[in-house]
């Protein structure tokens, strides 16, 4: 676990200093001519994202499905920020908000949840966390991002209502692109429906 | 109906790749791109189109074989078209390639009502293909042609002559030469979903991966040139809108904003694109010119709009928007203005595409967790439901407007589809693996 969050910190670090960086014209990587820019832009590749080959080990320890980055599988990823957030008794051990069909009102059960991460971050103003909204997969996809983002708004709303920078918080939605389960039944579309909480390094 | 299997692996021209040692480690992901295949299955087909015979193309006596059965590529576009019913070589009594052999009471006996014959013949390197089309019963010749191609270009124009018969027999432009654009998600192994954009030709051939991530890529959008796609990706952990010149694989940044970057639709002159931003909270509007990199807002609120469409003469935009509830279809003019509401059958009605003579509208059109491909005539305001759901999504017209590219889900996996907009002609085209998605039709 030590190995994968200081692996996910330095994936984090080096795809923002690469956003950074990155310039605005590139060639895109047109393997099939094999006419690839290899600008070595990493931003452009999505591949890869950072330093080509050892990239991909990157990728599988700190974003991959099973470690809990976006694919929400894992149960406590937020556990490496202390022992409360793996509490099951712990409020701050949830990072899931569930939401109702083409809504982004949050239901009450996860208000709780919400004022513990908000506690969490007024007491630790350097910490910074991202609010991924997704939603299920029914109907048009670019419809659906937005109706990820604003499930993830208003979770980021609530927090910063309790006091919390909004510096603090990050809001980045995924639509339908990412789903936690996959599957097209109503069972696997409720636990879709959903803004994660996931706190960016360390 | 048969399946048609409908083009062989893609080409491994990856020798050039090894160049760059830093891409190296593309090699392993391109084997796994390489084998995805998309087949063309056809689901429902229609007993009342044209019957027309489609004879084997000549050749000169002892010349090399000709790469690509021409006839039978035209054969399958005119076939899949839902205008035609084509006639299986097997059951054909004569196979004259030239006029002089043409018995048209052969033909006539068979109830075929048009027939197509054709050579192909090598000549330096490139082939010289000439066809005839008659009407059988009037026993005259109604369309002839000539052309001179080079190896690789004798699939296009077979789709070439395919839009030439549609053309002169159905009297609307042909759309077999297009190509279409759209997002393969396969997982690996070690389950990380790999997003690829690819490039095919509306048959399935041939499909080119343009741009490829471990972040989600989404909403290709044509240029009106058909050279340039624009689409979102998520390789920096946050949407971006990229423009990407086909032929030289150039691409640029051109949108990425805090928040949403998405939904891109290019003006019908190629000089803005539309599209959906949230950095000033909501989701709205926006217009950047292409050119000089300037924003303009067409939309304010806190409602959600997204999805902007232009008309074809570039007047308005129709995007979707939750201002009243639930997603519904809304007009503008094109430079902000007033809104006016478009859709009102059914609770939910998204994802707008414009047929090329702007007289109808697609959209994904939902009643209580169904969804369905619909189209609304603008003049009538009339909406007919085309599909049979319940989990369709992402229509984009053909084209000269007689079909709808959109995807749907078969047996749990989301495959692409085909539906004519009469309802009569469907099919689907499906990947061998992993899932296809996002289908765009080229202009």
């Amino acid at each position: 676990m030590k190995l994968n969050q200081s692996v996910l910190a330095l994936a984090i670090a080096a795809a923002l200093l690469l956003t950074g960086c990155s310039s605005d014209d590139e060639t895109a990587t047109d393997f099939m001519d094999g006419t690839q820019g290899g600008t070595a832009d990493a931003n452009l590749s999505g591949y890869g994202d950072g330093s080509g080959i050892s990239g991909s080990e990157t990728y599988g320890s700190g974003y991959g499905t099973g470690s809990g980055y976006g694919s929400g599988s894992a149960e406590y990823p937020n556990a490496y920020l202390g022992s409360e957030f793996s509490d099951p008794s712990n409020p701050l051990s949830k990072s899931t908000i569930y939401f109702m069909y083409d809504s982004s009102q949050v239901q009450q059960d996860f208000i709780p949840v919400i004022a513990a991460h908000a506690k969490y971050l007024l007491s630790n103003p350097n910490r910074r966390l991202t609010l991924e909204g997704h939603a299920d997969e029914r109907g048009s996809s670019e419809y659906n991002i937005a109706l990820g983002e604003q499930r993830a708004k208003s979770v980021a709303r609530m927090m910063k209502v309790q006091g919390v920078s909004e510096s603090q918080l990050q809001v980045v939605s995924y639509g339908e692109e990412k789903p936690a389960v996959d599957g097209h039944d109503e069972s696997a579309y409720q636990l879709n429906r959903r803004v994660e909480l996931l706190y960016q390094g360390q | 109906m048969g399946n048609f299997l409908l083009y062989v692996e893609k080409g491994v021209r990856v020798f050039n790749l090894i160049r760059k040692i830093v891409l190296l480690s593309f090699i392993a992901l391109y084997t796994s791109v390489a084998h995805a295949e998309l087949t063309i299955q056809i689901t429902k087909g229609t007993e009342k189109a044209m019957p027309i015979a489609i004879v084997p193309f000549g050749g000169q006596a002892g010349q090399t074989a000709i790469p690509v059965d021409i006839a039978e590529v035209v054969d399958n576009d005119l076939n899949r078209s839902g205008y035609f019913n084509t006639l299986p070589r097997k059951d054909m009594l004569t196979k004259p390639t030239v006029p002089e052999e043409v018995r048209f009471r052969n033909w006539q006996v068979l109830g075929q009502d048009y027939l197509v014959i054709g050579q192909v013949i090598p000549e330096g390197g490139r082939y010289n293909i000439n066809f005839q089309l008659f009407d059988v019963y009037k026993n005259e010749q109604v369309l002839g042609y000539r052309m001179t191609v080079p190896s690789n270009e004798l699939r296009k124009s077979a789709h070439h002559i395919s839009d030439l018969i549609f053309e002169k027999l159905i009297g609307k432009k042909g759309d077999f030469s297009g190509r279409i654009a759209y997002v393969t998600v396969n997982k690996e192994p070690n389950g990380r979903k790999k997003y690829n954009l690819e490039v095919a030709d509306a048959d399935g051939y041939g499909p080119r991966a343009v741009a490829a991530s471990y972040e989600p890529i989404m909403s290709p959008a044509w240029s009106p040139d058909g050279a340039v796609l624009a689409y979102v990706s998520f390789e920096s952990k946050s949407s971006a809108i990229y423009v990407q010149v086909l032929a030289t694989g150039k691409r640029t940044r051109v949108a990425d904003f805090p928040g949403i970057n998405g939904a891109p639709a290019w003006s019908p002159d190629g000089s803005k694109l539309a599209l959906t931003l949230s950095k000033d909270g909501s989701p709205d509007i926006f217009t950047l010119d292409l050119s000089s990199r300037s924003l303009t807002k067409l939309s304010a609120g806190y409602s959600i709009d997204t999805e902007p469409v232009w008309s074809p003469d570039g007047s308005h935009i129709v995007f979707t928007s939750d201002r009243g509830g639930k997603p519904q279809l809304y007009m503008m003019p094109a430079r902000g203005g007033q809104v006016k509401r478009l859709t009102y059958d059914g609770a939910y009605n998204a994802g707008a595409s414009f047929s090329s003579d702007g007289s109808s509208l697609a959209m994904v059109h939902g009643n209580k967790g169904d969804y369905r491909i619909a189209v609304m005539d603008l003049g009538a305001r009339t909406i007919n439901v085309l599909t049979g759901g319940p989990l369709d999504d992402a229509p984009s017209f053909s084209p000269n407007g007689t079909k709808i590219l959109y995807a749907t889900k078969q047996g749990g996996r989301t495959v692409l589809s085909v539906v004519s907009i009469d309802g009569r002609m469907q099919q689907k085209l499906v990947l061998n693996s992993g899932e296809v998605r996002e289908p765009a039709w080229s202009p």
